[in-house]
């Protein structure tokens, strides 16, 4: 994460997860959900990609068409040389090593059933890793790793608190020592005290063992604390993508900045520029609007904004905006 | 004082057991369901103890009533038959019947239902016309045919039961396992590469066997229900003594010698009654709502 990484001037390193005009539609009775619209983006080895975006924008079936949890219609997942969109499900289990997942809820997605050990454990046995004895040992090593004792393997995920469940989730992720590790929301649930902790421990382990993260969240603050790069999200498209200090510092994309002015915060008087909140609620996925899909709530949208949809271009070094007018 | 000691030194764990198991030995009809039962299971395990010898053979004089003649403590029915005997070798024959055909149907059920469930599309489709087709059709009398077209045995009624019991079960299976298919569990899972064999049987049976044991308690009691009304149509395994079939054959003298055909009657309650507490505590006790985590 950005305390840790050198800064991102050397942009010539080679991705190593590249997402290239994704597209995940879900065909319901109602009509057809556009929750991924056309999304592209790269993570680098190590880096901590930051998604963010309201609450059905899509973000978190990004992460999971990622991970193939949901199958794209179209585009293409590159890890390495290889497009995980085109692998049947039994040839992308060796890949499953590569990318992992922490969920929102440790609690939903840990079976009740199953010890800690089990849990933790149950990677390294899907994918044959170790005997017996070296599993145990890699068992109580995750657990220090990410400070849970090592008498927690005999225990059910019902006896712990949410934070610690969250470590246990962290800890089944990293079994595989896997490159990219996708994490959905992974302390919205948490209590924010917790929170700083799980988030301390995700920095910390990724300056020890340098994998990369897409971190989803619809939390900026979260998201400011621990990306280095960060991509707005809205509708199923990506509306910009830049550094975390150039996105804070210079936000290009109307969304963005209204997104930075709907924090709350105590406000010491007018100091020139008015705050623009986003108004209103998210249009529908069934129907998005045509053009721009900010549009409707835009405060800077002119006519033509409602026809044409801005693609993404660069406004700054390692900065990219889709709006007519950044 | 050492008592006191005692339970001090208890930890507190132990003392608030909260486990399913506990949770069942605290309902109360789960309790008299459970005594009835090992009462049923006794008695036909010491079945050939207490009563040796054919419980089919002649061996007194017709038509003694209970308590008549102290080798016989439940009388004899027209043919001179132990009824004590046969109500004891009975239990064995409704207990053997009711346990084999609900494993069967269990395997047909859950195997029906767990697929159909985690596969959903076209599988979930055909596997569920399947169970409907079976539903339309009356499973007493569906049993009955088979049996009627096979010949009863032992093998015949419960295979006959096996196949006509599990839709239910399937349907009950189908819906948990539709509930659990798209929850983070199974999503995480299938991340961490899991085969889809692994997820339904290390991680989705284990957590959908609360309502399975349930009903599958209830089906025991069904299938002995089926096997009895078999057996009093006259067509129970000729060659066995069975509840059933002692009440048919006790029916024709049900004005003069109303117990031949009351007290294995007694015992078909008592069995069936002891398997439905059981499943109503049991589906207290496994209640979702009721588990304090």
């Amino acid at each position: 994460m950005h305390q840790n990484t050198q800064p991102l001037v050397a942009t010539h390193i080679e991705p190593l997860l590249t997402v290239n005009d994704l597209v995940v539609r879900f065909d319901s009775s109602r009509g057809t959900v556009h929750a991924v619209d056309g999304v592209s983006l790269s993570i680098k080895p190590g880096e901590t990609l930051g998604l963010v975006g309201e609450s059905g924008c899509g973000k978190s079936t990004l992460g999971r068409a990622i991970a193939r949890l949901v199958e794209p219609q179209s585009g293409s997942v590159r890890l390495g040389g290889v497009d995980l969109t085109r692998l049947t499900r039994s040839g992308m289990r060796p890949y499953r090593r590569d990318i992992q997942v922490v969920f929102q809820d440790p609690l939903a997605s840990l079976d009740p059933r199953c010890t800690v050990g089990m849990l933790i454990g149950e990677p390294l046995r899907i994918h044959g890793i170790g005997d017996r004895r070296q599993r145990r040992d890699r068992i109580a090593d995750l657990l220090s790793k990410v400070g849970l004792s090592a008498d927690s393997a005999d225990r059910y995920p019902h006896q712990f608190s949410g934070g610690q469940r969250q470590r246990i989730g962290i800890a089944r992720a990293l079994a595989l020592d896997p490159r990219l590790i996708i994490l959905d929301e992974p302390v919205s649930a948490l209590d924010v005290s917790v929170q700083a902790q799980i988030l301390n421990l995700l920095v910390d382990l990724q300056s020890k063992l340098g994998v990369a993260y897409l971190f989803i969240s619809h939390d900026l603050s979260v998201v400011e604390y621990v990306s280095d790069r960060v991509a707005v999200m809205y509708l199923g498209r990506i509306v910009e993508t830049s550094t975390r200090e150039k996105l804070w510092s210079s936000p290009a994309h109307p969304y963005t900045r209204a997104l930075f002015d709907s924090i709350p915060r105590i406000d010491t008087g007018d100091l020139g520029r008015r705050r623009h909140m986003v108004q209103g609620d998210l249009p529908s996925a069934y129907n998005p609007p045509e053009g721009c899909h900010f549009h409707t709530r835009c405060p800077r949208a002119e006519e033509f904004c409602a026809v044409e949809s801005p693609i993404l271009r660069t406004v700054a070094d390692s900065h990219v905006a889709a709006c007519h007018f950044a | 004082m050492a008592l006191v000691d005692i339970v001090a030194h208890i930890p507190p764990a132990r003392i608030a057991q909260d486990n399913a198991f506990f949770r069942t030995a605290r309902q109360p009809s789960a309790v008299v369901g459970v005594l009835l039962l090992g009462f049923v299971v006794a008695m036909a395990l010491l079945a050939n103890q207490i009563f040796p010898g054919d419980p089919l053979d002649f061996v007194g004089q017709p038509f003694q009533r209970p308590g008549e003649d102290p080798s016989f403590p439940l009388g004899t029915d027209m043919l001179g038959r132990d009824l004590a005997s046969g109500i004891f070798h009975g239990a064995r024959i409704s207990l053997l019947i009711g346990a084999v055909a609900t494993a069967m149907s269990l395997v047909i059920g859950v195997g029906v239902g767990a697929f159909a469930g985690y596969y959903g599309g076209k599988i979930d489709a055909s596997l569920m016309r399947l169970t409907e087709f079976f539903q339309t059709i009356p499973p007493f009398l569906f049993a009955l045919t088979i049996v009627a077209i096979l010949q009863p045995s032992i093998a015949t009624i419960v295979g006959a039961i096996g196949v006509t019991a599990w839709p239910s079960l399937a349907r009950l299976v189908r819906a948990e396992f539709l509930k659990l298919r798209h929850g983070d569990m199974v999503q995480a899972e299938i991340a961490l590469g899991a085969s889809d064999m692994r997820i339904i049987f290390r991680h989705l049976l284990p957590n959908t066997l609360a309502p399975i044991i349930v009903s599958a308690s209830v089906m025991v009691a069904t299938a002995i229900l089926t096997e009895s009304s078999l057996a009093f149509l006259g067509l129970g395994d000729p060659n066995v003594v069975s509840w059933g079939g002692m009440v048919g054959a006790g029916r024709e003298v049900l004005r003069s010698d109303w117990y031949i055909a009351t007290l294995p009657g007694v015992a078909i309650v008592v069995a069936v009654l002891a398997l439905n507490l059981l499943g109503d505590g049991l589906n207290d006790a496994v209640d979702p709502k009721q588990e304090r985590r």
